[in-house]
């Protein structure tokens, strides 16, 4: 017994190690929404592009993507090309213009590419603190009956695309009974 | 004549005064408030949140977008009037239990707060059972009286020529 005493130190070492090895492989910046399986907030902001009013009622009743996006921000236009890829086989994308000027953004529209079905207008970022956005760009998978299920941080890319968000979307509109 | 220590005490203040207005410059906004009651709310707040974006700063400290944004709205709340737990609740219902430098006590944050005591308990316990150890050892060490005559045999043999 005191033999197996001696090899404590060693026992809580290993313990240590694992628990800083895990540490190691964790991603710091991603942290679970506060949102998931909560409603998606209320709002009532301008479309991009014209003066008429958007609301959540206009923008939920079919499985979609809310991407938070803004012309300041670099990894967004990185990311554009791919969802524009992913509109152009059908897949619905909403754009939130995060804190942005709007003479700046519909120019990235005209340049780049129009991948969402429309873009609300969030200047002041008030429906970005509703949703607990801390930077762009954010994704959230909002399914048919308007519930936010999954929010990914950072740009959409073939890895993640494949990885995470596909499948989560197969499973939503299998949820709903879409074809 | 000028007297050498006073004029060395005259630059090491007029030193000390820059330094000072130097650390002034690290404020970022200054808002007004109504009472100064309002004013130890919002500087106990903002170093009690969690800037999200940053991570391992406070809001009070960090210039990120988001942080502004928030000193902004907590700003706004105090002023409207609302309680510090309103306002927590406010924040931590959009960024999570994340936000809080001080988290709620529950079951996802229980080993936080109590694995400093159960640590402290467990060095306590290692260092009394230490010292009772070393103790008996000492203790242990005292020979019989039968010991101590082979001892006092041994000892004189040796002393024989």
């Amino acid at each position: 017994m005191p033999r197996l005493k001696l090899f404590l130190p060693l026992f809580l070492f290993v313990v240590l190690v694992g628990f800083l090895l895990r540490g190691l492989q964790l991603d710091p910046r991603e942290m679970p929404s506060a949102l998931i399986d909560r409603p998606l907030p209320e709002f009532q902001l301008s479309r991009l592009g014209d003066d008429s009013l958007v609301q959540r009622s206009d923008v939920i009743g079919e499985v979609a993507f809310f991407n938070v996006w803004a012309t300041w921000c670099i990894s967004c236009r990185m990311e554009h090309p791919y969802l524009q890829m992913l509109a152009d086989q059908g897949v619905p994308i909403y754009g939130v213009n995060y804190k942005d000027d709007t003479a700046a953004a519909l120019e990235w529209l005209d340049a780049l590419g129009d991948p969402y079905r429309l873009n609300i207008e969030d200047v002041e970022g008030s429906l970005g603190l509703d949703l607990g956005v801390y930077g762009a760009p954010e994704t959230y998978l909002v399914d048919a009956r308007g519930v936010i299920r999954y929010r990914h941080v950072g740009i959409i890319n073939e890895r993640v695309w494949q990885g995470i968000l596909q499948p989560l979307y197969q499973e939503l509109l299998k949820e709903s009974g879409a074809p | 004549m000028i007297n050498p220590t006073l004029l060395m005490r005259c630059v090491l203040w007029t030193l000390l005064t820059f330094s000072f207005t130097g650390v002034s410059h690290a404020v970022i906004e200054t808002y007004e408030f109504s009472n100064s009651a309002l004013e130890q709310r919002y500087k106990a707040l903002s170093a009690e949140l969690r800037c999200p974006k940053c991570q391992n700063q406070n809001i009070a400290d960090s210039n990120a977008p988001i942080a502004q944004d928030l000193r902004k709205l907590l700003y706004k709340q105090l002023e409207a009037g609302a309680s510090d737990d309103e306002i927590l609740e406010y924040m931590v219902s959009r960024y999570g239990e994340f936000v809080r430098y001080k988290p709620r006590f529950s079951g996802v944050t229980l080993m936080l707060w109590l694995m400093p005591v159960v640590l402290l308990l467990g060095a306590l316990i290692v260092v009394i059972s230490v010292l009772r150890n070393s103790r008996k050892e000492v203790a242990d060490s005292a020979l019989s009286a039968q010991e101590q005559q082979q001892l006092d045999d041994l000892l004189s043999r040796e002393n024989e020529p």
